[in-house]
């Protein structure tokens, strides 16, 4: 990806059309977020392609001033993929939604994770579908009343973190839409990240399922119940910044500093790096009230792109082809003159 | 050598037929070879079980090979064999009926024991009688598995090379039969087993044995004589299966666009090949992605197709039906991509091996919304190369997905085919955004034609925003407006509508005159011609349209029907392109021949028909 010295702002990344989301939905923050971080990229906005399939959320490229695709629901990995592999030149991002990601586009999702393409996938999770007016999702909490559960959901949800490590993922981060600090530091990571960077954004649907993420959401609470994890800190949080997590045999658990003897130097340390997840998937599945909810970067790893290691087969067999053009293959034929 | 009889012949069919681990497909290859390069023209069809490895000897394991030689023109791999070569009572079973009255059938003495009948569910040790064609064919058995053995005896090879070298003695014993000289076979089996050095000298040794054993002990039986075909265009050529013709067509067509080749592609058959085909081109800079579904398919290659390549996908009639929301989105797009679709038996999973011609209206009208897309067929193994060529041109000049519709036998079939040159292909000039455009948006269009120009991402100014949702006319922004819906639905179909102005016209093949005219589409050319040819030949005046273009019609297609008194549908479906051709030519009635059997017509079917269609206008 070509980089430049132009200093862009937000407003190179803006396009003239008018942003339709409802007021008050998590989705323009997000939005005011990533036009932030795209321009302190500095990757020109037409080296960048923004690739989205369908629901509320992949609307997104129509608001960014670059090359958008706005395609069809559930597909939008599978063209993004396409988009990398063509040109691997370009930055692509990926816009989704839990329905549009997680139901009908699962077999994408989990296939462009596994296969590591260079990709940024934000995944925006408001736990609900919203363009079709109020579904439950795959990831709409168990017992939820909706349009289409009145009685309550009865199906387990996805944690998207799980699937994402499941599916042997390199990078998985989360942030909350009303945190504007950690959404930039956590998009600018995921960019510069080689590999297919998930990033689960939640994001409040104000008319459908408001305040689903309230209780992190509210400033007031937010340092205790969740945690920002920083690769190489020590894992602290709260709003007296004195409680830490520990590994207690296979498990994780909040423990106060300055109490029972604990101390700073017992809290552990984190480590997104490390290529064995164990660790890293249990602070992304960890839940509340009883845990905090992770927040930034839990795992970033370096593994070979899929999109590298096609541009890299291509290029050894060229070098040693004797096979240049269409002619020279034609000539290979067994052939005879009739 | 005395060969007390040779038949002299114009063409000859040839078929061999084994268990699947017998090699048929090789030695008929090889035969089909070594035929083209003494001057015969040829056609062959490779015809194998859907099961890998069904149990040996049982009819579901039967796998065979047919190979139709000519000195003159030919159309086809040849309805029923002048010589058939079984390899056990098995591939008898499933051949008894296409040997012709008078024909030869060698089979292997060896393998026809009472075992092997069990196997291939006869119910008595005559085999011959049971299918009642001891006294109809002429019953050569020669035992192939012990002369290979005494061939091969004292050389140091083990049981199972020589006996998977049988085939070759087959080999050796036709080509006597055909008086091929078997050097240039040799030639042939030194590429094939560069790197198998005592496979080559067992198969080197096994077919000269055969050859000679077929000389010496001068077989009761006459040989045949196949001249060189005088008629044939002067030129270099080889054999080439439809499939790999379709992949070369698509990367000789990326290379004179200038463009980076990218298949998006999930196996299927009978389709896979052609992405096989393309996945060893990498020195070439193809781009495969084996996706992980269909729809991943054709949405990875659209995603290229975005991003500035020429992309394509390829899968069979299920798989299709897959994509039709994605070529729907290619539609809306204004994106080019050729979607190929080499058509078997359907419904559902149907007959995955097998040949049918029953996509076309899924291909025409497979979507939600108004959404025309260009369908066209190729018509021969060979020019499926021509095919996937035009339709990748047509795809990138006049942005919109092109459908082209291949079917297992031209796919699977080989026919000759002229080496080309790329310089003497057409021109392909995708429709870029003008340089001088000040910027671009997705409805940017060429007010002739109607085609919107192509903005490629990774250039300064013309970014812009594409999608599924409508757009408006006249600035790309996205639109729910009534009449701009209705014009944009009116550009879109115009658009396709003017391909037909770089279409060339349908002709008529045959006797133009004619009383009856046959119309065809797509892989049935061979049969079609091959039936016409030889009712012109005994005087009966009927003739041939057959179509390549199905949407856009060629222009002259409503002329040329009306000139005709009487017109008859052919194809291997219910009758959909019949039905297509009434909504497009109205006022003519369409006979309709149909065959859904998941088989070619054959070519004495089709003239039976025909002639009693021509004695009913008597």
């Amino acid at each position: 990806m070509e980089t430049t010295n132009i200093q862009y702002t937000a407003k190179d990344f803006k396009s003239d059309q008018y942003v339709r989301w409802c007021p008050g939905c998590g989705d323009h923050a997000v939005l005011n977020s990533l036009q932030k971080v795209l321009a302190d990229l500095a990757i020109p906005p037409h080296q960048t392609a923004i690739i989205s399939g369908i629901g509320c959320s992949s609307r997104l490229p129509y608001y960014i001033s670059s090359y958008g695709f706005h395609t069809i629901h559930g597909r939008g990995a599978a063209v993004a993929t396409g988009v990398k592999v063509a040109n691997p030149s370009l930055a692509v991002w990926q816009i989704t939604g839990d329905g549009d990601c997680l139901a009908i586009g699962g077999n994408h999702f989990i296939h462009s994770v596994r296969r590591n393409v260079d990709i940024n996938v934000l995944l925006f999770n408001n736990q609900i579908y919203g363009l079709t007016k109020g579904q439950y999702s795959p990831t709409t909490k168990k017992g939820f009343v909706t349009k289409s559960s009145p009685f309550g959901t009865v199906e387990r949800p996805f944690r998207p973190a799980e699937l994402t490590f499941g599916a042997r993922g390199t990078f998985f981060a989360r942030f909350l839409d009303v945190d504007l600090k950690v959404a930039q530091s956590v998009m600018s990571a995921a960019a510069k990240h080689k590999g297919t960077s998930v990033i689960e954004s939640l994001v409040n649907c104000i008319i459908f399922n408001n305040g689903a993420h309230g209780w992190l959401a509210e400033k007031e609470n937010r340092p205790d119940r969740t945690i920002v994890l920083e690769h190489g800190k020590p894992m602290i949080f709260g709003k007296e910044r004195n409680k830490g997590l520990v590994l207690e045999g296979m498990t994780l658990k909040v423990v106060t500093i300055g109490e029972n003897g604990v101390t700073e130097s017992d809290i552990l340390i984190h480590d997104a790096h490390a290529h064995d997840s164990t660790i890293q998937l249990k602070l992304a599945l960890m839940e509340g009230p009883e845990m905090p909810i992770a927040m930034g970067v839990i795992r970033e790893v370096e593994d070979e792109t899929y999109d590298a290691a096609v541009e890299a087969q291509i290029f050894d067999e060229k070098a040693k082809a004797k096979i240049k053009c269409f002619d020279d293959l034609v000539a290979t034929c067994e052939q005879w003159e009739m | 050598m005395d060969k007390a009889i040779v038949n002299e012949l114009d063409h000859v069919v040839v078929r061999f037929s084994g268990d699947s681990g017998d090699g048929m497909q090789l030695t008929g290859t090889l035969f089909s070879n070594l035929s083209a390069i003494l001057g015969n023209e040829i056609s062959t069809f490779p015809d194998f079980p859907s099961e890998i490895r069904a149990p040996q000897g049982t009819v579901g394991g039967v796998s065979g090979f047919q190979v139709h030689l000519g000195a003159s023109k030919i159309f086809t791999p040849g309805d029923d064999a002048d010589v058939m070569v079984v390899m056990n009572p098995a591939a008898l079973k499933v051949n008894a009926k296409s040997v012709k009255r008078g024909g030869v059938l060698i089979f292997d003495t060896d393998s026809f024991e009472k075992s092997d009948f069990d196997k291939a569910g006869f119910k008595t040790e005559n085999p011959f009688e049971e299918l009642a064609i001891s006294e109809t064919v002429q019953l050569i058995p020669v035992p192939l598995s012990s002369l290979t053995q005494q061939s091969l005896d004292g050389l140091g090879f083990d049981n199972k090379t020589v006996l998977r070298s049988k085939n070759m003695f087959a080999l050796g014993l036709v080509c006597w039969l055909f008086n091929r000289p078997i050097d240039k076979a040799v030639g042939f089996l030194e590429a094939k087993f560069k790197k198998k050095q005592d496979l080559l000298t067992a198969n080197i040794k096994v077919l000269t044995d055969g050859y000679n054993y077929g000389s010496n002990l001068q077989l009761t039986l006459s040989t045949f004589q196949v001249d060189k075909s005088t008629n044939i265009e002067k030129g270099t050529y080889t054999s080439i299966s439809g499939n790999k013709a379709t992949a070369w067509g698509l990367i000789a067509a990326a290379e004179k666009a200038g463009l980076q080749l990218f298949i998006g592609s999930y196996p299927i058959t009978p389709a896979t090949d052609i992405m096989q085909e393309l996945s060893l081109y990498k020195n070439l800079g193809v781009k495969v992605i084996q996706a992980e579904d269909e729809i991943a398919g054709i949405t990875t290659s659209l995603g290229a197709s975005f991003a500035g390549c020429l992309a394509a996908t390829n899968t069979s009639g299920p798989g299709l039906a897959l994509k039709s929301e994605a070529i729907g989105l290619a539609v809306m797009a204004e994106l080019p991509i050729v979607v190929i679709d080499v058509m078997r038996g359907g419904p559902s999973t149907g007959l995955p091996t097998k040949t049918e011609q029953t996509d076309l209206l899924q291909a025409l009208y497979g979507r939600n919304g108004e959404s025309p897309v260009v369908v066209m067929a190729a018509s021969s193994p060979a020019d499926c190369f021509h095919f996937a060529y035009m339709a990748s041109k047509i795809a990138l000049e006049f942005m919109t997905p092109v459908i082209l519709l291949t079917d297992a036998f031209i796919g699977n079939g080989t026919s000759l085919w002229k080496l080309p040159k790329l310089a003497q292909l057409p021109l392909i000039n995708p429709n870029y955004t003008k340089k001088d455009a000040e910027k671009s948006h997705v409805t940017s269009r060429d007010e002739n034609t109607k085609v919107r120009y192509w903005s490629v991402p990774g250039v300064e100014g013309l970014g812009h925003r594409n999608g599924g949702l409508e757009k408006d006319y006249n600035t790309g922004a996205i639109s729910s407006d009534a009449l701009n819906h209705a014009k944009m639905v009116a550009t879109r179909e115009e658009k396709v509508n003017n391909v037909a102005n770089i279409l060339p016209n349908v002709e008529v093949e045959g006797d133009s005159s004619a009383d009856l005219l046959v119309i065809g589409w797509g892989g049935t050319h061979g049969h079609l011609m091959s039936a016409v040819t030889n009712m012109n030949a005994k005087g009966d005046k009927i003739a041939l349209a057959h179509f390549n273009y199905i949407n856009p019609l060629p222009k002259n297609t409503e002329e040329l029907i009306a000139k005709y008194k009487k017109v008859v549908v052919c194809e291997l479906n219910s009758g959909q392109f019949a039905s297509f051709l009434r909504t497009k030519v109205p006022g003519v009635e369409f006979l309709q021949y149909n065959k859904v059997q998941g088989q070619p017509f054959t070519v004495t079917e089709l003239e039976e028909y025909f002639g009693s269609l021509l004695k009913l206008t008597l």
